[in-house]
């Protein structure tokens, strides 16, 4: 089969540091460093973390005719979130959903004045573009000359302040575009790991010279795909694809918030996007929706492991969604859609090679985030 | 006597049994280890039988016995300290076995052979 991984700008920074590579959404991408998922997990905690996410899909949305408004409205069509209201310079959460009131993807929407800034799904990234291409009196442009950064953790401000003056003004969802030795950085502050940070996207020409200056402090890391899902798992941020998928609505995958009033029933811009007729009545009372587990011991119940009511015989209750090993929480940690009635601290059983082990149904997140709100 | 199996296990035979635990390689390859599951003393064991759960913070393995034979003795600490087998490989040993014949050694990878596999 012929070779079509793709790489990103930084594929030889991976490799001088020690990466281990592997295939993921069609891109050659570190999982580890020599470090280890557990240290680089603990280090983003405790320090700095610097990821490589230049396979997330960047995109522009600008209004054909000069005005946001027109951008924002072709945006809610397919999105449900409250884009009219976004301020210039903020960022919010979004899903674009499909007509049987799934989610076909979820991404970040950033308000930049005179357009929009979309970063979704690597794997869903080609998918999205086609669906934004849908929409009338908006440019869709693919971002294709950057890459983009994660740097995550109590300490990533400190360090990307010292390159970046002006950044300390920033608050959580903020976004804004700053220089760098003339280079110019679209950063916003926000994340996937449950940490205090900045996602950073800096043109393809200076991405390893960015990188290699941010590894320069000695607070930073460098840190795999492993760790970011391990982050992410903790933090209670569910994974595309897993957590959810198009046959998932928004209310079962704890999505709801993401639909503000505006676009609720009652809502001044009520519904209006593709499955609003089923999203919107179900998101008040979802029957089963992603819920917490912490499983007793230390052996990890993963993905596709099925949830009972009783140590033996009876239902199954659900199948997990992502687990694994949570290294802050010191035990395992994994998150399932069940039953919205079984309740917080009660017990469940996961099937794990034969044996039912006990579970604590538990809130996410399993960590608490540190955000600069 | 120290032997080696293609499964990256080593072997160490002390008496008429032999320890078992896994390589520098294969610790390396899994990751660092979060959960080990030993199996019960005295149990009958046939050749290829996997008799140990590893789980790493990536995922689940199994270890295989090398050899038919009876479970003598497991490592029960490990299942305290699964990351000792991150640190140390060639101290963290799983299980004891008395193999079913006594010649079992005969056959497996010495150090040498091991070497030349994994690089």
């Amino acid at each position: 089969m012929a070779d079509t991984t793709r790489r990103t700008g930084l594929h030889d920074l991976h490799i001088e540091r020690g990466a281990r590579m592997v295939p993921f959404a069609g891109w050659d991408m570190p999982v580890q460093f020599p470090m280890g998922v557990m240290a680089e997990h603990l280090h983003t905690r405790a320090r700095a973390g610097l990821f490589d996410v230049s396979h997330m899909g960047q995109v522009l949305v600008t209004p054909g005719d000069g005005r946001i408004e027109t951008a924002a409205a072709a945006l809610e069509t397919l999105i449900p979130a409250d884009l009219a209201g976004l301020a210039p310079g903020r960022q919010r959460y979004g899903l674009f959903t499909n007509d049987q009131g799934g989610i076909l993807d979820d991404l970040m929407v950033a308000n930049r004045g005179d357009h929009f800034l979309l970063v979704v799904n690597a794997a869903c990234a080609e998918q999205d573009i086609a669906h934004l291409r849908t929409l009338a009196g908006v440019r869709i442009t693919p971002v294709t000359d950057r890459g983009l950064l994660a740097l995550q953790g109590p300490e990533a401000e400190a360090v990307l302040a010292r390159l970046v003056p002006g950044l300390g003004e920033m608050r959580f969802m903020d976004s804004r575009i700053l220089d760098w030795n003339g280079a110019d950085l679209w950063i916003s502050r926000s994340g996937y790991t449950g940490e205090d940070g900045f996602e950073i996207s800096v043109p393809e020409a200076r991405l390893e010279e960015f990188a290699r200056a941010l590894l320069g402090h000695p607070e930073v890391a460098p840190i795999g795909l492993g760790a970011r899902d391990s982050l992410r798992l903790e933090a209670g941020m569910p994974l595309y694809g897993h957590d959810m998928d198009g046959s998932v609505t928004p209310a079962q995958a704890a999505l709801g918030w993401s639909i503000p009033k505006v676009r609720r029933r009652g809502g001044a811009r009520a519904g209006g996007f593709p499955g609003a007729e089923v999203i919107l009545p179900e998101l008040g009372a979802p029957e089963v929706i992603r819920r917490g587990l912490r499983p007793e011991g230390r052996a990890p119940i993963r993905e596709g492991v099925a949830i009972f009511a009783a140590p033996e015989g009876g239902e199954v209750l659900g199948h997990v969604s992502s687990g694994g090993f949570g290294p802050s929480v010191g035990g395992p940690v994994a998150m399932a859609r069940l039953h919205v009635d079984l309740p917080e601290g009660g017990q469940v059983w996961a099937e794990l090679r034969g044996k039912r082990l006990p579970v604590t149904l538990s809130a996410l997140p399993f960590v608490s985030p540190s955000y600069k709100r | 006597m120290l032997k080696y199996t293609e499964d990256h296990e080593w072997l160490r035979a002390e008496g008429d049994e032999i320890v078992v635990g896994i390589t520098r390689h294969a610790s390396e390859q899994l990751g660092d280890v979060v959960f080990i599951e030993l199996p019960e003393e005295g149990r009958e064991v046939a050749a290829g039988e996997e008799i140990v759960v590893i789980e790493s913070v990536k995922a689940a393995s199994d270890i295989t016995a090398p050899v038919a034979g009876v479970i003598t003795g497991v490592n029960a600490a490990l299942a305290d300290s699964p990351g000792d087998v991150n640190g140390d490989p060639m101290a963290a040993w799983f299980f004891r076995i008395k193999p079913a014949e006594a010649s079992a050694m005969d056959g497996f990878m010495d150090e040498a052979a091991y070497t030349a596999l994994v690089e």
